[in-house]
């Protein structure tokens, strides 16, 4: 155990659970504006494999991450309107039409990728800030930096963008017009459909931009790992999902909620590095994450109190 | 005028021609002697020379009859040979085939393996591919078992509760299951099995003759991942390494966590890595950017990692399958479980030649692998 309690170890254990907690942070953000408007969305993992998938073909096939991470989003607009379309305009229900989502986007990526690219081939990984072009040489003194370096400047650019998005999404959500919107539609659509607000084209915005971060969402995932393969995800839409619930829709909360979750993957993972976990415990270990944010859960949901409109239909009578 | 000088001068003249008549006679006779002899030893070497060359001649002769010879027998043998492949092509694609595996077929790793096996014995198997739910895999094992496929392929160990319900309602189709050291006790059922440590031993070894701080990415503590992991630290730490750093994530397919774990191992400062299941590519990505070696096995996976990758081992499924094919064919449907190992042939090391590996190194685990199929090291 003292082998994992050393400045060195920590830090890159820290640095570790940051880095893994990026993509369940732009997802879990995204499904909080989303379900601030009254709509659940339990398509996010499909719709991430889909833009996992788009990415990682558009790197192998022009070698940019920039373009990647634009098809990644633009992916997920698309897909975005789709479900947009379904829920607002055609009043399916949320949770059936949600799993839909999902299951065609875990498909539909793995017959892309057998059809387009066959075996599951390493790209180059999003670089991280030292290696980043034109500014990487100026940026080395940071990443460079004795214990803190390497937890602070040693990331690629979609974490800085992740992060940044918490403060901006809570303001847009508590300090705007439109997150004044989203909100009341939320909590009570004929309230706000009454008072002039456009409870369709707010939901409909709502539900796009959720899903565009799970499509940054998705393209950070396969270019962090660098690869793609069958069902890539491993269900972090779904955790994504129960981090807003965790956070109590708050996205300070959701971050919190995506840092736990990646703290303590990334703390077993380094405990079975280090041997400190026995090997015959590793399957008791492997579970630790999930127990631990179910127990958070259920601790913290109770006195959370979600959108009072959540997976309500509205139609104007 | 004095009369006497011109006859003295004839007479000198005279002198002079008759010894130059003698002196050029006596020098004709000693370059015809010479030159005879020269003509004479040339003879002799043009005759030695000639019977060389007829002596070479005729041990050429002698070397392409035999060559010859030896072609025609080749050539004989070769055709037997495709006359017996034919022929067990023949008997092999009478059968009708179907594959279920948990991963897709380009995985580079377990399903691939046994993808590539089939069509190294020219089936083409009616396949599906990525059913890592179970409930999925026994749908389409039943499918196949009601539509009359006659040689079933349920390749993960996963399965086997869904075949003990499936297997018994077709007693008229074989199923071939693994991994897996037991059929249950199902009439139709063939099991196979890697003795997947073979292998992980050596390249264990080898690891360690490498760097003795070793990191293995795990996917599940089952199958023959673990035996693959338990060969490898044997084969290391006999070579002196440490004990090498597990970490098993508890998934087979989560890439994230592979790619966690090894970047832990590399933060830890190990110098070899090794890792098994499809989720591996994460962790060969991450042996790649940290300039670490990289160990592969179920297929071969220099394409993970193309210049560091040392070596892996390679499931070869149709030396097995072949003898479970021949049999379903003379009517035994199953009963029987088969091993990969070594000695059959159904486990091969394949070394990248990108990667210079020391020569002593592969000597010694060249020695190595004689010795475990010799029976005089153990691997588990």
């Amino acid at each position: 155990m003292s082998d994992f309690f050393t400045l060195s170890v920590l830090i890159s254990t820290f640095a570790a659970a940051l880095r893994f907690a990026v993509p369940y942070l732009l997802a879990a953000l995204g499904e909080t504006i989303s379900q601030r408007s009254g709509v659940l969305n339990l398509g996010v993992d499909g719709i991430m494999l889909l833009s996992a998938f788009g990415a990682y073909y558009t790197v192998v096939e022009r070698g940019s991450h920039l373009q990647g991470m634009l098809v990644g989003l633009a992916i997920g607009l698309f897909m975005g309107i789709v479900y947009a379309v379904v829920t607002v305009f055609l009043h399916a229900e949320q949770g059936i039409s949600g799993i839909g989502i999902f299951l065609f986007g875990l498909g539909f990526s793995d017959l892309l990728f057998q059809e387009l690219v066959g075996a599951s081939q390493p790209v180059p990984r999003l670089p991280r800030l030292d290696k980043l072009p034109w500014v990487g040489d100026t940026l080395k003194p940071l990443t460079d930096l004795e214990y803190f370096g390497p937890l602070l400047f040693d990331h690629d650019l979609m974490t800085y963008f992740a992060l940044l998005l918490v403060p901006i999404v809570s303001w847009v959500l508590s300090s705007t017009t439109f997150g004044l919107n989203v909100r009341a539609v939320g909590e009570n659509p004929q309230a706000a459909d009454s008072l002039g607000v456009s409870v369709r084209r707010t939901r409909f915005i709502a539900i796009v931009t959720g899903c565009v971060f799970a499509g940054l969402a998705g393209a950070t995932l396969s270019l962090q790992l660098a690869v793609f393969q069958h069902n890539l995800t491993n269900g972090i839409g779904f955790i994504a999902v129960a981090l807003v619930y965790f956070g109590a829709w708050q996205p300070r909360w959701v971050l919190a909620g995506a840092l736990l979750y990646g703290l303590v993957t990334a703390t077993r993972i380094r405990w079975q590095s280090l041997n400190i976990i026995p090997q015959s415990a590793s399957d008791l270990a492997a579970m630790a994450p999930a127990i631990i944010t179910i127990l958070a859960l259920v601790l913290l949901a109770r006195r959370a109190r979600g959108p009072a409109a959540l997976t309500k239909p509205f139609a104007r009578h | 005028m004095n009369t006497q000088k011109p006859k003295r001068l004839l007479s000198l003249l005279a002198l002079l021609l008759t010894l130059g008549l003698v002196a050029a006679a006596c020098g004709s006779d000693a370059v015809d002697s010479v030159t005879d002899a020269v003509d004479d030893a040339a003879d002799d070497v043009a005759d030695a020379a000639d019977d060389v060359v007829d002596e070479a001649e005729d041990v050429v002769d002698d070397a392409m009859d035999e060559a010859d010879e030896a072609m025609d027998e080749a050539d004989e043998a070769m055709d037997e040979a495709d006359e017996a492949m034919d022929e067990a092509m023949d008997e092999v694609t009478a059968l009708s085939v179907a594959l279920v595996a948990p991963s897709a077929s380009d995985d580079v790793a377990f399903t691939q393996s046994m993808v590539d096996s089939l069509a190294h014995l020219g089936v083409e198997p009616q396949v599906t591919d990525g059913t890592f739910n179970v409930d999925e895999a026994a749908a389409a094992i039943r499918a196949y078992a009601e539509d009359g496929i006659n040689a079933i392929v349920v390749h993960g160990t996963q399965y086997g509760g869904s075949l003990a319900e499936i297997a018994p309602d077709f007693p008229e189709a074989s199923f071939i299951w693994g991994t897996s050291t037991s059929t249950n006790d199902i009439a139709n059922v063939f099991a196979y099995n890697p003795e997947a440590d073979q292998g992980g031993y050596v390249l264990g070894y080898i690891a360690a003759g490498i760097d003795p701080s070793i990191g293995i990415v795990g996917p599940v503590e089952a199958g023959d991942a673990v035996a693959y992991i338990e060969g490898f630290k044997l084969g290391a730490v006999a070579n002196g390494a440490s004990d090498p750093s597990v970490v098993y994530t508890g998934s087979f397919s989560d890439v994230a966590l592979a790619t966690s774990a090894a970047q832990a191992h590399a933060d830890n400062g190990v110098g070899v890595m090794t890792g098994t299941s499809q989720s591996a590519v994460g962790a060969a990505s991450v042996a790649a950017d940290n300039d670490i070696a990289w160990f592969g096995t179920q297929s071969n996976t220099e394409t993970w990692s193309p210049d560091l990758t040392v070596a892996s081992q390679v499931y070869r499924w149709d030396v097995v399958l072949a003898e479970m094919f021949a049999l379903i064919e003379e009517g035994t449907l199953g009963g029987e479980v088969f091993s990969l190992t070594l000695e059959n042939g159904g486990l091969d090391i394949e070394y990248n030649d990108a990667y210079e590996l020391d020569a002593d190194l592969k000597s010694e685990a060249d020695a190595l692998i004689d010795d475990i199929i010799a029976g005089t090291v153990a691997t588990k």
